[in-house]
């Protein structure tokens, strides 16, 4: 498999302390990569780097090839923040349309991923008048114009109902099998299960990485869960 | 840059503001009240309303888009839709000029009916340049918006922003000659309000409210206003990051 995302050595300072220390990171194309790790791990600054927004004090990231946040980038990854990023003042089929104008997506898309993220009916709706969900929905709804090939997504299911969150990662899953590179943040273990790989961050560097399964056979746990908690007091163990 | 985001950004400031009659009624109906305030408070001297009157007009654009950008900006900012942008091919200059257009359409109404209610209802009298009046605050307004867009990079919250209206626009209406002529300031006075761009923008109104011939002076004050318009937009450009830490 190719690596969609390639992470070589990356180091990221914020407020006069490191908080990625030399990660170095694969992510395959055409897969679901899940990024764990507890908040405060440095998943956040990591999709930033990705997506070409964070400052960063050493290292490389590459994106399909090219470094992050080229500008021939902008239009092959989607991006969306952790906390909904539209514009609470205009209806839902305003702050589409907007991002469709600016990422030159056509009308008949907008209409697409309103459709792809079950917003039918709410499109002349104020996305200040949005419940929780449907708000997160529309900021995904607006990553997801642009058809891009690489999708950084900032635990787009916190928050949300559990049929909800079924749906949308059957719908990563989709994007998936179609071609597209999704990686998804969470800090919600049980996610781990519905990912094709996954990436655990624990105080900025990287634990772990590899698939559900091969974790579970490393460390012989019956579940992420109890994997993932081995795998910290092995590495709490080995501090000196 | 492209036209086509510049305008679909525009176009989008715009409907953000439609949102929000309030904002638009406050926008068109405080300054006029200010106006009709002023003529009153000068109901038996003419002039004194006629030299305040006219430069009123052309300020009252200024602080209102300077206060409407550097909140929306910051909002811009804080609410996560800037850094999403920020990873979209939309350009910087896209950006800025887009909310220029935006807010240069909304002062050109707020000065146009301004302007009716001063220059008809209050009988204030600008000679025959009722328009030029017009377009100094039009290019007032996208001063002040390009200094309130400038400011709110400045902000952390939306209560620093509100501040930075009395310490930005406060002591430039003190010192542009509008309460005391210029000439009768104490020099160092006069040496900190040539630094300050609402002088000229004042210069510039006085002339016109005046029956004399518009002079070269009057011209410089024109280019020093839209020159510093640039200015602060590129500097508003300079504090708009693809990259933040």
């Amino acid at each position: 498999m190719d690596a969609a995302i390639s992470i070589r050595d990356l180091r990221v300072v914020r407020g006069g302390r490191e908080v990625l220390h030399a990660v170095d990171l694969e992510i395959e194309a055409g897969r679901v990569t899940g990024l764990l790790g507890p908040s405060g791990s440095g998943k956040t600054t990591l999709m930033r780097a990705v997506v070409g927004v964070q400052v960063v004090a050493g290292g490389s990231v590459s994106v399909l090839g090219l470094d992050a946040g080229t500008p021939s980038l902008r239009e092959r990854v989607g991006y969306q923040t952790q906390s909904p990023s539209v514009y609470a003042d205009l209806t839902v089929d305003e702050n589409l349309g907007y991002f469709a104008s600016v990422l030159g997506a056509t009308r008949s898309r907008v209409a697409d991923v309103v459709g792809r993220v079950g917003l039918d009916g709410l499109e002349h709706q104020l996305a200040v008048s949005l419940s929780g969900g449907e708000h997160a929905r529309l900021s995904l709804a607006a990553a997801l114009l642009s058809e891009p090939e690489v999708l950084v997504l900032d635990e787009p299911t916190v928050g949300l109902d559990p049929v909800l969150r079924r749906d949308l990662w059957a719908f990563f899953h989709e994007l998936a099998v179609g071609g597209t590179t999704l990686l998804v943040s969470s800090h919600v273990m049980d996610e781990a299960d519905r990912c094709d790989a996954l990436v655990l961050l624990r105080e900025g560097s990287v634990l772990v990485s590899g698939t559900p399964e091969g974790l579970k056979q490393a460390t012989g746990a019956v579940d992420l869960d109890a994997a993932f908690l081995s795998l910290i007091d092995e590495a709490d163990g080995e501090r000196p | 840059m492209s036209i086509h985001r510049t305008r679909a950004t525009a176009l989008r400031v715009l409907r953000q503001l439609r949102h929000d009659p309030r904002t638009i009624g406050l926008l068109l109906a405080v300054p006029c009240v200010l106006q009709v305030l002023v003529r009153a408070l000068f109901a038996d001297r003419p002039s004194v309303f006629k030299s305040l009157g006219v430069p009123l007009l052309g300020l009252f654009p200024f602080v209102a888009m300077f206060i409407v950008t550097s909140i929306t900006m910051l909002r811009e900012r804080t609410s996560g839709t800037l850094e999403r942008l920020m990873t979209t091919p939309l350009a910087r200059g896209d950006l800025l000029v887009g909310y220029a257009f935006a807010f240069a359409l909304v002062a050109a109404a707020q000065a146009t009916l301004v302007s009716a209610l001063s220059f008809g209802l209050l009988g204030l009298d600008a000679g025959h340049r009722p328009v030029s009046v017009i377009a100094l605050a039009i290019a007032n307004a996208v001063l002040g918006m390009a200094l309130g867009l400038f400011a709110s990079a400045f902000a952390r919250t939306e209560f620093q922003a509100v501040q930075f209206m009395p310490a930005f626009v406060l002591p430039q209406i003190l010192l542009c000659g509008l309460i005391v002529p210029r000439d009768e300031m104490a020099e160092w006075l006069r040496v900190i309000s040539a630094f300050m761009p609402l002088t000229y923008a004042y210069d510039a109104l006085a002339r016109l409210a005046s029956p004399d011939e518009l002079t070269v002076r009057f011209w410089v004050d024109v280019a020093i206003v839209l020159g510093v318009t640039i200015v602060a937009l590129a500097l508003g450009a300079v504090t708009l990051r693809r990259r933040t830490p």
